[in-house]
């Protein structure tokens, strides 16, 4: 382009003078650009992480609002989460522990904690690790009587862990509501979990029959146990269906809730 | 080819609409449009991407090596939209849980590829900021209008506000379900197709092969 003699130029201008097609310009831009780009992204990640971990809280608030009956359009999710007492649950015992802060123990972050988790030899769910301390949040009468218990429930569906809530009336056993809010799934075929219709058709379920066993399906058609313990499997989405069914048996039975559930039914909660 | 920046914002809304005309960025434009607002953030997310796509590789355009240039093309794509997503989720994130995978998908729309590699690899940084910006328009237009009539006649509201009461709310219209699955795009955006060519027939292709009569068997 110019006439310029490169000896005149400095080693900037010489560079970009120099056929961008040459061995040592094509590395040299190939990895500055990828160190400028991840930069970029990181520093905007890092950044905006606050915010976001925030709209998640606030979004996992207003789901447990939601899954328990109580959300309506616009109103204030953090005020409304208020009603519900937190409490960290043992598993394995079944009771409330106070060995830890129910307003910030971290689910997640206690599930690939070694300390806190056990690895699942049977695991349907396919959850790897387990927590033995969960957040659960209960809902009281005027009275001071349980009124629900939301119960946090989780596990692989076709793409993705799907992390959702399910919660029960004060027997232990009927089904108020199930809802995930957050998963990965196939918007348009497994993300219908999200329909509220699907979601509506696990109010009044029940999760065990008269004997105490644990029956309740997501299926295509009803099981033996009858349409009391059935929901119906999302058309084009067999493998979320059978993910959430798996996921919900698991959580229900016995290295899940079960003991909880007894505790509830014998009143000692 | 003299194109003032008037031209090369104005040009891709219909006269050359990356949709319509070049059948561009059909896969999303399915997806997304089940309502406006959702639209919306995706063609507001599609020209911020286009428009500053096009003008990082317009200034680099001298500088990039041909043998590995659809890889830098994509690394500064890919990395604008993750800055975008990032945005989404930390401001919108109702509306970045509804969009999901597709915003990440920008990276693989069709347009912003285009662009990069039709125009801004050739032009100087302003015009190719404006072209990307005009072709993310042109698409964001189309979404629009398939985000309207999905919305309008699928569940009877705009924005989320009623506009027809729909049977299920105690109103007298029947929302036709069917506008709200993807397929429905399909035929709306085919309509439209079809009406912006019989507006502007020169946008009809030429057939590729025609059916003769041959003469003396």
């Amino acid at each position: 382009m110019s006439d310029v003699p490169n000896q005149n130029k400095g080693p900037i201008a010489r560079f970009l003078a120099a056929p961008p097609d040459s061995v040592g310009k094509t590395i040299f831009i190939a990895v500055t650009l990828c160190l400028v780009a991840s930069m970029i992204v990181s520093a905007t990640s890092v950044a905006l992480r606050p915010l976001q971990e925030q709209n998640k809280l606030k979004d996992k608030q207003a789901n447990v609002l939601q899954v328990a009956g109580l959300y309506e359009d616009g109103m204030d999710v953090i005020e409304g989460f208020s009603v519900f007492e937190p409490q960290v649950l043992e598993l394995e015992t079944g009771m409330f522990t106070d060995a830890f802060d129910a307003a910030s123990f971290d689910d997640r972050a206690a599930a690939s904690d070694p300390e806190l988790s056990v690895r699942l030899t049977n695991d349907p769910a396919g959850i790897g690790r387990q927590a033995q301390f969960v957040t659960v949040y209960l809902l009281r009468n005027d009275d001071g009587s349980l009124d629900k218990v939301i119960l946090p429930i989780h596990g692989y569906g076709l793409w993705s862990t799907l992390y959702g809530f399910i919660a029960l009336e004060e027997n232990g056993n009927d089904i108020f509501g199930l809802q995930f809010y957050d998963h990965g799934e196939t918007p348009g075929l497994g993300a219908e979990i999200d329909n509220p219709r699907w979601k509506a058709q696990w109010n009044g379920k029940k999760l065990a029959d008269d004997d105490g066993t644990l029956q309740i399906t997501v299926a295509k058609s009803a099981p033996p146990a009858g349409a009391d313990h059935h929901v119906d499997a999302l058309a084009g989405a067999t493998l979320t269906s059978v993910g959430v069914d798996n996921l919900v048996r698991f959580w229900m039975g016995e290295a899940g809730f079960a003991p909880f559930l007894e505790n509830l039914k014998a009143g000692e909660i | 080819m003299a194109q003032t920046k008037r031209d090369l914002l104005i040009d891709p809304l219909v006269d050359n609409n990356p949709i319509t005309l070049q059948v561009l960025g059909i896969c999303s434009a399915l997806a997304v449009t089940s309502s406006l607002e959702v639209s919306m953030v995706m063609a507001l997310a599609v020209t911020a991407v286009t428009g500053f796509s096009s003008m990082f590789i317009s200034v680099l355009r001298n500088q990039i090596p041909g043998s590995i240039r659809i890889i830098v093309q994509m690394v500064i794509i890919a990395s604008l939209v993750i800055i975008v997503d990032q945005v989404l989720k930390a401001y919108a994130y109702e509306v970045s849980k509804t969009l999901s995978v597709f915003v990440g998908l920008i990276i693989t729309n069709c347009i912003v590829m285009g662009r990069a590699e039709a125009f801004a690899m050739k032009n100087p940084p302003i015009d190719s900021f404006v072209d990307g910006v005009g072709n993310g328009l042109g698409y964001g237009a189309l979404l629009l209008t398939v985000g309207f009539i999905r919305e309008l006649f699928g569940a009877g509201t705009l924005f989320g506000f009623t506009i027809l009461p729909t049977v299920n709310n105690g109103g007298w219209y029947v929302p036709n379900g069917m506008l709200l699955l993807p397929p429905s795009a399909f035929f709306i955006i085919g309509l439209l197709i079809w009406a912006v060519r019989s507006w502007k027939p020169g946008q009809v292709e030429e057939r590729e092969y025609k059916i003769q009569v041959v003469e003396g068997h």
